[in-house]
Formats: structure tokens, sequence, C-alpha cells
């Protein structure tokens, strides 16, 4: 009569390159209704951290409220975490970001907490292109208040109390694409294929890179009428491609189909292989990801997968021209040069 | 792969690894988790229902089911199930256990069987019998019961009190048995008409290496391991020479160094022709002996007994290293050092022992094999005279007393079946019930935590007090409190993990919890590429996958059975209980339900 995770793993499992073991990833046993998507995100997350050999320290993951926002407490509980305000993880990612760059930054957010109250907040992260990883956990409904419809619930989709939505949806995949994210995909919580490598792709980005995962409530909005349950998401599921994801360390070894395969090269050298299932997809075209989405949805479909990518924009430390340390790095005399520096700075200004 | 048929009671038995390796298939986990609960007249009473014997297993079983442990592959060693069971076997209410076995039937059914030989397979065949009314005599040339467990085990490793116990609560259920009475003619037996008769005479033949140089001259200094044991048991001998030499590798090997070291042994050797990890003594008992200063000198093969002036002064041995060939046999070949000499005044030879039946007559319709065995239906222990049954070690040789309670029971069941007129092939399925564990959020009816500890050791008399006294128990048991932590290692693998494919939702919540990765959803395919695939290999062939039947997305749920800790996070997180926890209870069908 306990429900506590046993400490015992898969004696086969191996250590990454760092020497540390999937276990080392993980957090603490998930509070959230058994069945919940965001589960299956956080096991997506620990997977991808493990495979990259990020060392958990170097991680800070943050978040707003919500159940999305609750669940960086179930993975990488050795890294550093901050549970902010509601609709308010972009301006704290960004000053913790501003402080140290050398971090890698995990934003963990919901479809309340990004398409409504934070919407604002959201946009301008986007505009800034803060070098971090965005995650919104997106169920279509406020799961922490009982299930109301959340702003990206679809026109006509129903959670479990029944009434349908007669609202616009709002498409965070289009928005982060309008607003100038430089990395924008879209994935499943019921397809770690799918989600793992896209993650893995994210981390490795420098810039603003979002991915919106449909993560369906089981408690709230898993109902047929509803277009965020699992079995709905699965019949309507279309992927701009089969994304592979080829760290620096390694070497690119897959034959891959010419004309249906498209390589992006990240910014640390590491890179992407998108096997295409379609034609005319094309990731580094911001219109055809807009159009292809737009297109998608009046099918009835979902598109998925990474639906663009820019790795060589300027992030935000480049436009504003920071300094490359970290600033706890930095001595007295540099954080605070004196009343000489200032006086400088003064004259120059007269 | 097709689905798993779960129905079939072999699939979740085979999951319970400690009992599907038990011969006599004896319900570990659901014995320990009633001693964890203090229930150890219910303990025992499980093992007395299965085995017959949990005091005298409890303290001597060669433990089948411990290398075959999931925890062993789990962390670094099994769960000590063998000397839980001598827990509930020293800690019960021996009043209580009394009144709960059968008292002697109240009406016979007219049948009468004879048993030859009182070792545990033909007590087994008493037991299971006797609440069937059948009219038993057990004969045997001992002047009490237990076979070979009271002539060769030694009292420091089996007190006698333990033995005449057990023994006790079979004879006292109207087995009538006449000690002192070695049967000289199996026609003579069959002639005072018995309805059938057990034969349970063991393999009573120790070899001997009769045709090593100085074998005869130093006679009087050679004794043979079992029969030298035996009179030790029997208080005919009580002394032996200060340096003895003990040839052999097996347990008898190590009980008569250890019995030596005790009867004025001082030094005393164990010479074996193996290598040390080749040995077929368990490991335990080579660790006892290593303890008790008897030190294991391998890949030693005897080649001489050196005679001085009519006196057996030591031994020579030739060298030898073990060559294994490409399939892994092996064989033993002389290094090619001169022979070594080893000085001692005594030998004890214990490589071995043999299967005679010299009391068997060739005409009775008893068919012997080339290497003088008797031909059995190897399910119902039958020979090719119909009212003739073995079991033990005379039906197929030297194996151990769990098997020989096995054998008794399968045996017992023949009997029944050939005396009242039926097949007796027609063999009763074994008794199953599967019940869900479930009682509410967090709660299940079993202690589903999985304790980090690791195996207790059991305290040991101080030796110097046990070298000086042949009767002394070394091995004390675990106290209670040491039993509950050592029983809390249990992973409960009989409470099952049972997955209904029409529920599922494919949310993927179990695959994401289960701490061993053992829940896999993936296309299904033939089970080597099947198991391949998985998220960790499946490398254990030993081990089943389960496999669902299609879901809706077309995949199939495949788990992997080999290092589930049955800690029922799957089924906890599972938002549509297709999976459950489910005590699946297994039990071989005796000849008399008790």
């Amino acid at each position: 009569m306990t429900y506590i995770r046993p400490n015992f793993r898969h004696p086969e499992l191996a250590a990454n390159e760092l020497g540390y073991v999937r276990k080392d990833y993980e957090g603490a046993l998930s509070t959230l209704c058994a069945g919940c998507g965001h589960d299956s995100i956080s096991a997506a997350i620990i997977q991808s951290c493990f495979e990259l050999a990020i060392p958990p320290h170097q991680v800070a993951k943050i978040s707003g409220i919500g159940c999305s926002s609750k669940t960086p407490t179930y993975f990488l509980g050795k890294s550093h975490g901050f549970n902010s305000v509601h609709g308010r993880m972009p301006s704290v990612a960004t000053g913790a970001n501003l402080a140290n760059r050398d971090l890698v930054y995990i934003g963990v957010s919901g479809d309340g907490d990004s398409a409504s109250i934070g919407l604002g907040q959201f946009a301008h992260v986007n505009r800034r292109n803060l070098n971090m990883l965005y995650i919104v956990e997106n169920n279509g409904c406020y799961g922490l208040t009982k299930g109301q419809d959340s702003a990206t619930a679809d026109i006509g989709s129903a959670s479990k109390k029944g009434t349908p939505n007669p609202y616009e949806p709002i498409d965070l995949c289009t928005m982060a694409l309008q607003l100038g994210a430089t990395f924008v995909g879209r994935s499943f919580s019921g397809d770690k294929e799918q989600l793992v490598p896209l993650i893995k792709a994210a981390l490795s980005h420098r810039g603003f890179a979002f991915i919106d995962v449909i993560s369906p409530c089981v408690t709230f909005n898993n109902n047929p009428k509803s277009t965020k349950g699992y079995e709905y998401v699965r019949e309507h599921l279309a992927a701009t491609g089969t994304v592979d994801f080829v760290p620096v360390r390694q070497e690119i070894t897959a034959d891959f189909a010419p004309g249906f395969s498209q390589e992006v090269t990240l910014h640390d050298g590491s890179v992407i292989h998108l096997h295409k299932q379609q034609e005319g997809i094309e990731v580094n075209d911001r219109d055809a990801a807009l159009e292809a989405i737009r297109d998608h949805k009046a099918q009835g479909q979902i598109l998925t997968g990474l639906l663009y990518v820019e790795p060589d924009d300027a992030d935000f430390h480049e436009l504003q021209g920071t300094v490359n340390t970290p600033l706890r790095d930095l001595d007295t005399m540099d954080l605070c040069p004196g009343s000489r520096a200032l006086e400088a700075i003064n004259s120059n200004l007269r | 792969m097709k689905p798993t048929n779960i129905k079939d009671p072999e699939y979740f038995h085979k999951v319970i690894d400690c009992q599907y390796a038990c011969p006599a298939h004896t319900p570990v986990p659901e014995y320990i988790r009633l001693i964890a609960q203090g229930r150890y007249d219910d303990a025992y009473m499980i093992n007395w229902e299965s085995n017959v014997f949990p005091g005298i297993l409890g303290r001597t079983c060669d433990r089948p089911c411990e290398p075959a442990c999931r925890r062993g592959r789990v962390e670094e060693e099994p769960v000590a199930i063998c000397r839980l069971k001598r827990v509930a076997a020293d800690n019960k209410e021996q009043e209580a256990i009394a009144r709960r076995i059968p008292a002697k039937a109240a009406k016979k059914n007219g049948k009468r069987i004879a048993l030859v030989g009182a070792g545990p397979a033909s007590l087994t065949v008493a037991r299971d019998l006797a609440p069937l009314g059948y009219e038993l005599h057990i004969f045997d040339a001992q002047k009490a019961g237990g076979g070979f467990m009271r002539s060769q085990i030694p009292s420091f490793r089996l007190p006698e009190e333990v033995l005449d116990e057990e023994v006790g609560y079979i004879i006292g259920m109207g087995a009538v048995a006449q000690y002192d009475t070695y049967i000289e003619s199996l026609k003579e037996l069959l002639d005072k008409n018995y309805d059938a008769v057990f034969v349970g005479s063991g393999a009573p033949r120790g070899r001997d290496l009769k045709n090593l140089p100085g074998r005869q001259e130093a006679d009087a200094q050679i004794h043979i391991g079992i029969n030298w044991l035996s009179s030790v048991a029997f208080e005919h001998t009580s002394s032996i020479g200060k340096r003895v030499i003990v040839l052999g590798g097996g347990n008898t090997a190590m009980d008569c160094c250890r019995t030596a070291r005790r009867l004025g042994g001082e030094e005393v050797k164990v010479l074996v022709r193996s290598p040390f990890a080749d040995m077929k003594a368990s490991p335990w008992e080579k660790e006892d002996a290593l303890h008790e200063d008897i030190p294991i000198i391998d890949n030693h093969v005897p080649k001489e007994f050196v005679v001085e002036d009519g006196k057996l002064v030591g031994m020579r041995f030739e060298k030898v290293k073990a060559v294994y060939d490409e399939e892994g046999r092996r064989s033993l070949v002389p290094t090619g050092e001169d022979l070594a000499f080893y000085p001692c005044d005594t030998v004890l030879i214990a490589i071995g022992q043999e299967n005679a039946f010299p009391w068997i007559e060739k005409d009775i319709g008893i068919v012997f094999d080339k290497w003088g065995m008797p031909q059995l239906d190897k399910d119902t222990f039958q020979s090719t005279n119909p009212k003739v049954f073995f079991g033990g070690d005379a039906a197929f040789g030297p194996e151990n007393i769990i098997t020989a309670v096995a054998q008794g029971h399968q045996a017992a069941i023949s009997i029944d079946l050939f005396c009242r007129g039926e097949k007796v092939t027609k063999r009763p399925a074994p008794g199953t019930n599967l019940v869900s564990q479930k009682m509410g959020i967090h709660e299940w009816s079993y202690d589903n935590h999985v304790d980090d500890d690791l195996r207790y050791k059991v305290p040991l008399a101080e030796k110097k007090l046990a070298l000086s006294d042949r009767k002394l128990e070394v091995e004390l048991g675990f106290d209670v409190s040491t039993a509950y932590r050592e029983a809390m290692r249990c992973l409960n693998c009989d409470v099952q993990t049972v997955f209904t494919d029409s529920r599922c939702i494919e949310c993927d919540a179990c695959v994401d919890i289960c701490p061993t990765d053992c829940i896999n959803f993936i296309a299904n395919a033939e089970e080597e590429e099947l198991r391949d695939s998985l998220r960790v290999p499946a490398q254990n062939l030993t081990q089943d996958l389960y496999v669902s039947d299609a879901l809706k997305t077309g995949r199939v749920m495949v788990k992997d059975e080999n290092v589930c800790l049955h800690c029922g996070l799957c089924a906890e997180r599972c938002p549509t209980a297709a999976w459950d926890m489910q005590k699946f209870l297994y039990e071989v069908t005796k000849a008399a339900p008790l």
C-alpha cells in the first residue's frame, strides 16, 4: 500500500557519455491524474536530456501555473527550477537567461498559461528570440480548475461537460511563426518517436524553440467530441516528416533518399535530418509553414513534426550585445567599474 | 506474435520464478507474505501441504528457487527463501499445527499399499494417501523414519527433533511403519496381496575407488562417505583420525568433512577432481566448510593410497586442469607435474551414489534399463509392472529431498487412480485462482513497496562450540525481526500484471511510470524481432513476453516479464484499469485435498 517509485531500474540500461544513467534525469513521482499526457512529455524530456548527455545541473526549468506548470517537478530533479507566476514564465526565463547564458533553459507552460493569461508574454519572448526551449502542453482545457474550455479549444470541440466551444481557437504555432520564433514544431504526447528527436533538436537550437505538444487531459477532455483526446488526435494526425536528430559528436551514417529529405545544420554543428512524408514542405520557409498548418487544418488534420527552423538568426544576447560571460563569473571590477567609468559614460551623453 | 494466452495456468505460473523452479511448486510468495504478517502457522501449513517437510527443507533444501528468484536479476542476491521457510517452522505453534494436520481417516477404503523405504518420497506418498483411507505399510531397514534425511544429513545441519516431528506428523495420520525391516524380496511383498507397492528406497550405494592402488591394504582406514555418515548418525562411530582426506565435491563430501572436524579430525581436507567452481556442492555448503577451516583443494585426481607398514599414510594425486571444448564439455587434462602427496590417516570417499535393487527379482515384470534403472513413465512413475511405482532417488537416480517429495505427490496420484481402476495417465489439472488486489486509490491488498535492503545473513553458532558438538546446529536461523525485513525483499511475483486490451487508450502512462522499462507499445512482429525492438531489448530468453491483441492503433502491448518488480505502478497510473494487479495462486493438485 504505497505509492513510491521503486529504486531499482533495468540492470541492462546503459549510462550516457557523462556516465549518468536515465534515473539521474528523473524527478519526483507525478501527482497528475493517471493517464495525463503531460507525464509522457516529462518522460520525453527526461529521455532527450539523457540522450543528449546534458549535465542535469546545467539545466534550468521554468514554468508558470497550471497542470503543465507542475510537471517540472516530475523531471530533472537535479536541475534548477523556478515555478513562477501565472503566465509570467517568459519574463522569469528572460531574466535568468540574461544573468546566466550558459544554462539550458526549458520553459514549460500550458494552453491557459500561454494562450490566455500569458499571451502578451508569449508574444514578446518570441520576438526576442530568447535562447530557450518553450514547450506548451496543450490539452484545450483548464484541467486544474475542472476542465473549462481554454483558448486553444477548437470550434465545436466539446469537453466532458458537453457544450461545444463557440470561440475561434488560438493556434500557438501560427503565432510563434508570425512573431519570430526561429524553431517551431508541433507534436503529440502519445508519439515519443516524434517528440524525443524534436525536443533534442530544439534543445540544441540556438534561439527561441517552440514546441506545441497536444497532450490529452484524460479527466476532462478525452471524450469522443473533443478534438484533443487520444483517439481524435491519433486519427487526425499528419506529419511533415520524421525527424532524425544527429548530435555534433556523431557521424551521419544513415542513407537518405534524395528529394524527400532535408538537412538542417544547427548553430552548434548538430544536424536535423527530416525525412519528408509530403513534397512541398520546406522547413526554412515561414510562409510555407503557415500555409501548411492552415491547409491541414482546413482538411481537419493536425500537422505535426518540425514546421520551421532558422538556425542562424541572432538570439537575444547577440541582439543586445551582452557580455559573453555569465554574470556570476564576472569580478567586481567588471560588474561595478566605479565612478570614473560612470563619469566617462555620462560625459558621452552630454 | 500471437496474443499471450493467460488462461493457460502455466503462463502466470512461470512468472513466479521461485515457484516454477521448485520441483514441488510450493507457492513461495504466498507464504513469505504470511511470514511478514507473523502468521507462521499459516505459512507453515502452505509449505506442509506442498512440500511436506517445511522444517527439514528450511534447513537442508537444495533451493532451486533461489537462483531462479527475480530479485537476483534486479540486484545482487535472491531472497533467502529457504531461511524464511525455516522461520515459519521455528515460530509456529506446534499444538495448533498438530490440530490442523488431518487425523486418521475415519473410514478405510479397503486398499492396502506397501511402501519400501521411509524416506521423503515414501512419506509423501503415505501422507497424500492416508486421508483417503488407504492402509499404508512402510518398511525401512533403519531404526527410525526419514531415510537419508536421517542417516546422511548431520545433526548440526538438521536436528533430530525437527526430523522426528515432521516424520511423526505423517505416521500420526495412520501409516504403519515397520523399522529395522529390510525388504529382501519384492516378489514376497507382492505375494502379500498389496493393491500397489511404492518403491522409495533411495540410491543406497556409495561409489568406491576399488581399483586404486592400496585400496585393499588400507581398507580399515578408508570409508564410504554415506555409510560413514550413517554410522555416525546412529552412533556406531564417534571418532576419526587426526588427518582426514575427503574425496569428492558434492554435498555429501561437505557433510563428511564437517562431521570429521567434529569427531576429532584436526587437519581435514577436501580434494576434488573438478575446478572449485564446477563442484556439485551448493555454494553455501562450500562456504560453510571453508568457514570451518577445511581447505578445498581442486583439480586433483586421486591416483594412489600410500600404505607403509600396513598403515595408510597418505594419498597421491595427479594435478589436472579443466579444458572445455566448443560445446562446453569438460575434460580434465593432466598438467604433467609430479604427483602430489598429501599425508593422512583416514580417507572418506564421497564421490557419488548409485542405485541398487538387489532385492527386486528379474522375473516379476519390472524392466530395468542398461544402467540398472527401472523403466518408468516419467509422469506417472509407474513401472512396467502396473502395481509397482517408484519415486525419489530410486526412480531416476540421486536428486534431492524436494524432488523426492514432488515425485511422491505424483506417484500418490497414480496409485490412487490405479487402485480406483482409472487411467493413471489422466492427471488432475492444477488448482488456480486469480484475484484482483485493488482496494482503492493507491491501495492494494499486498504490500507493493519495493524494499532496497540487501540479503540478510543468517547468524551462525560460535565456531569453537559448533566444532566441539556434533549435534549443535550451526545455523541459528533468522530472528523474527530479521525475517520480517528479509520477507520484505520479496517482489510478490505472484501478483500478476493483467492487461485487458479492450480498455487500453494507449496513453503511455504505464510505459512512462514503469521503473524497469518492461512495457512497450509497438508494431507486432515475430518473437525474435520483437525482443530486439523493445525499449530495453529482451535478452533473457528464459523469460516470456506478454503480448496483447492488436490495439486501436494496430500496435500491441508487449511486456518483458524479465525484471518486472510487480510494484503495481502500471496499474496505479492506468486511467482505464486496463492494467490490474491480480494475485495468482497455483497449487499442484494432490491425491487427497488436505
